[in-house]
């Protein structure tokens, strides 16, 4: 009697047991790869610090309403890291491990190679939020750009655009069959994603047909949602929801698509 | 495992039981209907050529892949339903597969002790395979020899009832083959059951206690290797260099030969048949006043019964 009402409960610290050394472990990985830290943490404030640098992008711009191009750039270089994050660094780590027949050695244990999966979406969702609160941080101490003044509306919209990143990373790693193919289609879908995402031009100060494209994209809806939580306002329903959208979707997909072997 | 008694062999029960195991692969049966017992406690090989069906049998058996028809159970346990369970008895080494490469073997051997719910201390486990030293190299610094052991490890460290190790001594050299081949008989000797898959007949006919040939998806014998090799048409060799060149056709007609062949460098001839044919080829010789040296006559190796067992469906 005893024996079968403490059997689930020592399963269950079991799971949480090996859940917590499968982070533990790709934690450890995640910190030995200094190419990756590089271009997710660093890279986006350094691209921050030399906009800010420029005279004309302190400037008041009457196509942003007033604001000035920096204020309009925090939210960019946020989501450069989710893309460097999700769609750069994590889809060559996952197919590597599928190639390399990492996940499925693991099938052969009494953990699931899902549980590595997860760590790894958790660990660079984790990484990209790092460099946004410090993309946050230098932009408020070296350029004066306000912090977001609705934070609730800010934090929903980072939130789902994390998602969206990740699951769009973990879409490419699932098309793509070897580390190499997941390392090219993540560099094509790079410039297309940064483009939507307003590193060339902001989102709202495209041309009318252009933003209301880009708008329906990820990045591109991201990028609308965490401006005008920016400036005070809860996000429009309209941004959230494709934002909503494409993270279910692309999930969706990659567990459909996703093979293990 | 009750109800499972069919054998009455002293060694134990059936800790895997495959019954009619079929799985297709676009059509082509890579499994063709393979039965077979592992009892506790034998090293049982499963021996074949490379495509022969040996990979894919032992995968249905860790659960990797699921049977198109047929049965598997481990300890009476479905692989594929019963998956948490049977991982947590079963060890597995598969063909192929890698670890990351900046993982060091210490942080391997934690994390995969983790995995269980009664694991073995990793650390004399890690001793006895010779890794002690090697606690903090990353995988990818490892030899190939090294990696194997970190392997067998890996399978050990969940304390299993049985290890499946699929072609583990593939690329290694003869020196840390043979230290691999003392490192499964130690395992044996701990009581943990070993299904080991090779292409190597000397490994086999060393460590198994007894051996499916699986040829072609089927299981064309099983038995111990002594049997197999008695069970042989041909389980004597008789080779010899004659003193003048001698034609084969000389030798035909020659009682139970299975096969003549001469080497076309030296002449020398060898013979595979039984005594039969062993005293056939000295009488052929004194009556032609031919002399034979370095005369062998020795039992024939599992090599030769694998390709008499194989040759006929090649």
């Amino acid at each position: 009697m005893s024996g079968t009402l403490a059997s689930p409960s020592a399963r269950s610290t079991g799971g949480s047991r090996a859940t917590r050394a499968v982070l533990t472990a790709e934690r450890r990985l995640f910190l030995r790869e200094p190419g990756s830290l590089f271009w997710i943490t660093v890279f986006p404030t350094a691209l921050l610090v030399v906009f800010g640098s420029i005279p004309s992008f302190r400037e008041a711009d009457p196509d942003l309403g007033g604001l000035r191009l920096i204020d309009a750039y925090v939210p960019v270089v946020i989501l450069t890291s989710l893309v460097l994050s999700g769609l750069q660094a994590m889809p060559p780590v996952l197919t590597g491990y599928r190639e390399r027949g990492i996940l499925r050695r693991m099938s052969t244990t009494p953990v699931r190679p899902a549980s590595v999966l997860a760590a790894q979406m958790a660990l660079h969702g984790a990484a990209a939020l790092g460099s946004a609160l410090l993309s946050l941080a230098v932009g408020r101490l070296a350029f004066d750009v306000a912090l977001p003044r609705h934070l609730f509306g800010y934090v929903i919209a980072l939130a789902l655009a994390v998602g969206a990143a990740l699951a769009l990373g973990a879409v490419v790693s699932a098309v793509s069959r070897t580390q190499k193919a997941s390392n090219a289609v993540g560099a094509a879908a790079f410039f297309p994603m940064m483009f939507s995402a307003g590193l060339w031009l902001p989102v709202q100060a495209m041309p009318d047909l252009l933003g209301r494209i880009m708008e329906l994209l990820p990045f591109g809806a991201a990028a609308r949602a965490l401006g005008e939580a920016a400036a005070g306002d809860w996000p429009s329903w309209q941004h959230l929801g494709v934002l909503a959208l494409w993270a279910v979707l692309l999930t969706g997909v990659a567990a459909r698509w996703f093979r293990w072997e | 495992m009750p109800g499972g008694g069919r054998r009455g062999d002293a060694r134990g029960m059936a800790i895997i039981e495959v019954r009619d195991l079929r799985k297709v692969y676009g059509g082509r049966p890579v499994v063709d209907g393979v039965s077979f017992a592992v009892e506790e406690g034998e090293i049982f090989g499963f021996l074949g050529p490379n495509g022969a069906g040996k990979t894919t049998t032992v995968e249905c058996v860790e659960g990797l892949r699921v049977p198109d028809s047929g049965s598997v159970r481990v300890a009476g346990l479905d692989p594929v339903a019963d998956h948490r369970e049977v991982t947590g008895l079963l060890g597995a080494q598969l063909q192929e597969s890698e670890l990351q490469a900046k993982l060091t073997v210490r942080e391997a051997l934690e994390m995969y002790s983790a995995f269980y719910d009664r694991p073995v201390d990793w650390r004399p486990l890690a001793e006895r395979l010779g890794l002690g030293e090697k606690l903090g190299t990353r995988f990818a610094k490892l030899s190939g020899g090294q990696k194997q052991r970190l392997f067998i490890a890996l399978a050990l460290v969940g304390g299993p009832r049985v290890v499946v190790l699929d072609e583990l001594t593939t690329g290694l050299d003869p020196r840390a083959r043979r230290d691999t081949w003392q490192l499964i008989e130690d395992v044996r000797a701990s009581g943990v059951t070993v299904l080991l898959v090779t292409h190597f007949m000397e490994e086999a006919q060393r460590l198994c206690d007894r051996i499916a040939v699986i040829d072609q998806g089927r299981i064309a014998a099983l038995d111990t290797p002594s049997g197999l090799i008695g069970r042989s048409a041909s389980n004597t060799v008789i080779s010899f260099t004659p003193s003048r060149p001698l034609a084969v056709h000389e030798l035909d007609g020659l009682p139970a030969a299975v096969s003549v062949a001469t080497d076309e460098k030296d002449g020398r001839i060898t013979v595979n048949g039984t005594d039969e044919t062993v005293n056939a080829v000295i009488t052929l010789l004194a009556r032609n006043h031919i002399t034979a040296h370095q005369l062998r006559v020795v039992d024939a190796t599992l090599d030769d019964a694998f390709l008499d067992l194989t040759g006929a469906s090649a």
